[in-house]
């Protein structure tokens, strides 16, 4: 080219010139970059990844190289080339500046490649905005309308409040401009702004009255777009448009706008509904046979928002629903489509029964549809209505429950919340009977939400109190450990309150306990529980289950006592099990008639647990077959009926909690105001005074007992109670430490029932030895368990075990929290080595309070019996602030994979 | 619409169009969560997918997957239909489009989603209008300055 050539036409000014002249410069001095299709082929002809990166590198390092230089010629082919590398997903935040300049450029395929990067490489988080706002202001002014138009479409993708707020005048002028094109998108732009900034919705107002007097489709689906948002988001608005709307269409008087209020906006919808339904066939607007389905939709919605509490606004449209539910070919989608946005209109709006009906019907008919999207839908929208119309919904209940079988876990899901909320004291059992085969079948990610629900429906709906109970045991089974723990609390509680029925569930409950119930830690607590509350029921009283008379369960003492070692010991169970398990043991010792020597040994083994929690509990325990074994009968009697507490008692429970101070899990279960117990009050005085004691015992050897004594007026049941005896154990450790013992004992003499337990404690040694084995772990003569990770307070130990096969392990891992903060949020997670198999059960939680502990068992197959080596990976939240660790383990004791 | 994504039955990613503004690194993920979800769901299931706080929508055409992610009280099904209508405008373009032409002409798919839709938003129901203004824009780009278009 030859820049003389234009110097005869009068088109070129002398800006351009120089432009064409610079480039034909620069084209010189630059070598042709490579085009973006051959750069295309050379990165799809890359056989490697690192092929691919290594043609990429290369080329960005070329492209960075022109934009240094500032070739403007071939700007656009590099960021054209950039933005495919960006899709990619290889950095590009590089070109942002050059999409810039593109957009400055008066080229229109400058602008066109600049707008483009500008939406996918900014967006509204960027700070080159003040920038981007001077080039769309520019070109919103354009005379070329396309130029207008990439500029519109821009601000409408990535429009900040503050580029909303500077250009919302240029977008409001060109709503008026008499070009449709851009007419439209102004219309769309204005959208997004009211989206973004609700306040300027005000000056949009007078220029939006209009659009909906068009005939161009593009202008008018862009104008109800933006009269539903405004009126979605304002109701002062959806006012406005109620009443003004006349003013715009020049039909209205001012005088008379009381009486056509609702009058206006909507015969006019109506009114172009209407002419889309009866106009003939228009192939520009037509999908399958139906007239503009996009802009029919929109409008639907709109009445939608116009008739809901309006009484005469839904007059005015329910002709034209019934006629669009009525006429609408269905055989396609796109008929379906709006029948669907039809059906959600009646339904909102104020509607005639009739019409309601049919819009009943027309979801029953999708239920039955061979589309799966069409079902979706259809139990999508049945949930939304089964609150105004549950009778005509329920006549659907048999398809419904159907689609709990649905591979589609979609279908599945939307069918499970529809079924919950169709069940009534009519169909409870059916229902239920259809949810729990689903609860039993379902994937884990249903467990939890739906046992939850399955718990609720039956509290509200429980013909009776044994199908109550049958209910809440199969929910146990079925969901395994992905029962929440509210599902535990509420059925120990109905338990507690059904007395006649306490025979015939610890029956029950001793069936499913004598199977293997490790993947159910759940169902193990409460069989735990109920067994150790009505254990001599079960032994003694002869009750049968179900219907059969004859079928009675027989057990002994013995059969019992297998089944407790094998939960107590097994690595399975978590430790909050155990805790319900060793405390039911106790209690059994009252109901057994035999066998309680047996008892006590299995108690007195826990008093040397590695784990502390537990070995609290087994010393404490202990003490109530030793020296205070006078007090165990009224200790350990049954509870009282626990009084009924639903829901709303939630925050009163929650205060207890943090006043027992979290000195026992099991408070969980007995929080229960009325299961104080005046025995336990009672003794609840008498620690009280023994802690006083050896306060005075410490002052006088001039030493302070080194843990400090909480005060137990808080303390409110037997649990907490028992938690007490601990805290007055290290105080005489401590005593015992300093030659104290001869005080101790002079003073039991003038008090022996308050001294005796702190005489034996005091003079017992075993408490203090696995604590000093926790505290200095020596892997050679303790090869169970080893230290894992101890960092910032937070310990995390292992308990190695083998598991039932030979190249199995089984480990459990506590986390214990030595910081006096919580720690919430904790997340554990491990990986190992591919030749080894690893199995998660879920944690105890994920919550560790200050000196709390939670547990996680891990199974590890090694077939090949490799070194054991694994990779963990620590979050959780303390103080407010995110910890997130990594740790690698490699010293696992040799013979364990050996 | 919170924003549209394009990828290929191997989870390649062929064009991407957000309505939300979310940093890099949340796209690439969102990109890449859903694309491993899509792709293992079997081809009887329905097109929807609650997906986090959206609700996803996707259909297949050849070895393309067309997603849409929409509010959770949008229509399901004309978000179908619009992915729909935006095929056969690539086909209009192209002339029976397969997956290479949007792969070497990824910028006029683009330009074609941009008369479509715009803010997340149908702006144009009329096929023929949509490709006269496709149209013009191309010759826009041949005749603008001088006797030089640019080929990319």
């Amino acid at each position: 080219m030859n820049s003389s050539d234009h110097g005869f036409n009068p088109a070129f000014n002398m800006a351009a010139i120089k432009q064409v002249f610079n480039e034909a410069v620069e084209r010189v001095r630059m070598p042709t970059p490579m085009r973006l299709r051959d750069l295309i082929r050379q990165i799809r002809a890359a056989r490697t990844a690192t092929e691919e990166r290594e043609v990429i590198n290369k080329e960005c390092a070329y492209i960075r190289s022109t934009f240094r230089e500032e070739d403007s010629a071939w700007r656009c082919r590099n960021v054209a080339k950039l933005l495919y590398i960006h899709m990619l997903g290889y950095p590009a935040h590089f070109g942002q500046l050059e999409c810039l300049k593109l957009i400055a450029s008066p080229r229109f395929t400058d602008k066109r490649i600049g707008y483009l990067g500008a939406m996918l490489l900014l967006d509204e988080r960027q700070d080159v905005h003040l920038l981007i706002t001077n080039c769309l202001k520019n070109d919103l002014n354009s005379s070329t309308q396309f130029v207008v138009g990439l500029a519109l479409c821009t601000l409408g993708a990535i429009a900040s409040p503050e580029m909303s707020r500077d250009l919302a005048a240029e977008v409001e002028r060109l709503m008026k401009s008499p070009n449709a094109y851009i007419r439209k998108k102004a219309a769309l732009c204005a959208y997004r702004i009211v989206l973004k900034v609700p306040e300027l919705m005000e000056i949009f107002l007078p220029a939006t009255r209009s659009l909906l007097s068009e005939k161009n489709h593009g202008v008018l689906i862009t104008g109800v777009t933006l009269i539903t948002e405004m009126c979605e988001h304002s109701p002062d608005t959806l006012q406005h448009f109620k009443k003004n709307f006349s003013v715009v269409l020049g039909k209205g008087k001012k005088s008379s706008f009381k009486e056509c209020s609702q009058e206006e906006i909507v015969p006019n919808l109506v009114r172009i509904l209407k002419n889309l339904i009866l106009a003939g066939y228009s192939p520009e607007h037509d999908v399958s046979g139906v007239s503009d389905p996009f802009l029919q939709v929109k409008i639907l919605r709109l009445l939608r928002i116009l008739g809901r509490n309006d009484a005469e606004a839904s007059e005015a449209m329910n002709d034209i629903l019934a006629q669009v539910a009525t006429n609408t070919e269905t055989s396609k989608n796109v008929g379906n489509t709006i029948l669907y946005e039809t059906v959600l209109s009646i339904m909102d709006i104020k509607s005639e029964s009739g019409l309601r009906v049919l819009a009943v019907n027309i979801l029953g008919r999708f239920l039955l549809n061979n589309d799966k999207n069409i079902r979706y839908v259809a139990l999508n929208t049945l949930l939304k209505t089964v609150h105004l119309d549950t009778s005509a919904v329920q006549r659907h209940r048999t398809t419904i429950l159907e689609c709990l079988k649905d591979p589609d876990v979609s279908i599945r899901r939307r069918a499970l919340e529809l079924s919950f909320a169709l069940i009534n004291s009519n169909n409870v059992r059916i229902m239920m009977k259809e949810l729990l085969l689903f609860l039993e079948r379902s994937d884990p990610e249903f467990k939890a939400q739906c046992s939850s629900s399955i718990v609720l429906a039956a509290e509200r709906y429980a013909p009776n109190k044994r199908w109550h109970l049958d209910t809440l045991l199969r929910v146990l089974i079925a969901a395994g450990n992905y029962v929440r723990d509210d599902v535990v609390s509420s059925t120990i509680q109905l338990i507690s309150e059904s007395v006649a029925e306490q025979g015939y569930v610890a029956a029950q409950l001793w069936r499913a306990l004598e199977q293997d119930t490790c993947d159910r830690q759940p169902l193990t607590q409460v069989a735990t529980w109920s067994i150790g509350e009505y254990g001599d029921t079960l032994l003694y009283g002869d009750v049968s289950v179900g219907d059969d008379p004859s079928d009675i369960v027989k057990v002994t003492e013995e059969e019992i006592l297998d089944v407790y070692q094998r939960l107590l010991w097994s690595p399975q169970n978590s430790v909050v099990t155990k805790q319900y398990t060793l405390l039911s043991l106790t209690k059994l010792s009252t109901r057994f008639r035999t066998n309680v020597e047996r008892i006590r040994q299995m108690v007195q083994q826990f008093g040397s647990h590695l784990h502390i929690e537990l070995q609290q509990r087994g010393v404490e325990f202990t003490q109530l077959f030793n020296s205070h074994a006078h007090l165990r009968p009224a200790l350990l009697e049954r509870m009282p009926p626990m009084e009924v507490v639903r829901r709303d008692n939630g925050a009163q429970q929650q205060a207890q909690h943090s006043a027992v101070n979290g000195v026992l899990d099991i408070a969980d279960v007995n929080t229960d105001e009325s299961a104080i117990n005046n025995d336990s009050n009672a003794l609840l005085v008498l620690l009280g005074g023994s802690e006083g004691v050896i306060d005075t015992e410490a002052d006088q050897a001039n030493a302070k007992p080194p843990a400090s004594i909480p005060s137990s007026t808080d303390n409110q049941d037997l649990m907490d109670l028992l938690g007490n005896l601990d805290i007055g154990s290290t105080a005489p450790v401590a005593v015992n430490n300093m030659n104290m013992n001869n005080n101790v004992h002079s003073t039991n003499n003038n008090n022996p029932l308050l001294l005796d337990p702190l005489g034996s404690l005091g003079s017992l040694s075993t408490p203090t030895q696995p604590l000093s084995a926790l505290t200095s772990i020596n892997p050679s003569s303790d090869t169970n368990c080893i230290v894992a990770y101890e960092k910032n307070g937070l310990r995390i130990m292992f308990t190695l075990e083998h598991g039932d096969s030979p190249t199995s392990i089984s480990i459990t891992m506590a986390a214990y929290n030595e910081t006096s903060m919580p720690i919430s949020e904790f997340l554990f997670q491990v990986a190992v080595p591919k030749t080894f198999q690893l199995q998660m059960m879920s944690p105890s939680g994920t919550t560790i309070s200050s000196s709390g502990s939670v547990t996680q068992v891990l199974r590890i197959q090694n077939p090949n019996k490799g070194a054991l080596r694994m990779r963990m990976r620590i979050s959780y939240n303390s103080g407010g602030a995110n910890v997130q660790d990594q740790a690698e383990l490699n010293h696992f004791p040799t013979d364990w994979y050996q | 619409m919170q924003f549209m994504l394009l990828f290929s039955r191997q989870g390649k990613l062929r064009l991407q169009k957000w309505y939300v503004a979310h940093p890099d690194k949340l796209k690439k993920k969102i990109t890449r969560e859903l694309i491993t979800t899509i792709l293992a769901r079997k081809p009887k299931m329905c097109s929807f997918l609650e997906w986090k706080d959206v609700k996803i929508v996707y259909k297949r055409y050849a070895s393309l997957y067309f997603c849409c992610a929409i509010e959770q009280d949008a229509n399901e099904l004309l978000t179908l239909e619009i992915i729909h209508r935006y095929v056969e405008l690539l086909d209009k373009y192209f002339g029976s489009v397969c997956e290479l032409d949007i792969i070497f002409n990824f910028e006029k798919a683009y330009f074609i989603l941009d008369e479509l839709l715009l803010g997340g938003e149908i702006q144009e129901t009329s096929k023929k209008n949509v490709l006269k203004a496709i149209a013009a824009q191309d010759l826009l780009q041949e005749v603008s300055y001088g006797d030089t278009p640019v080929e990319l």
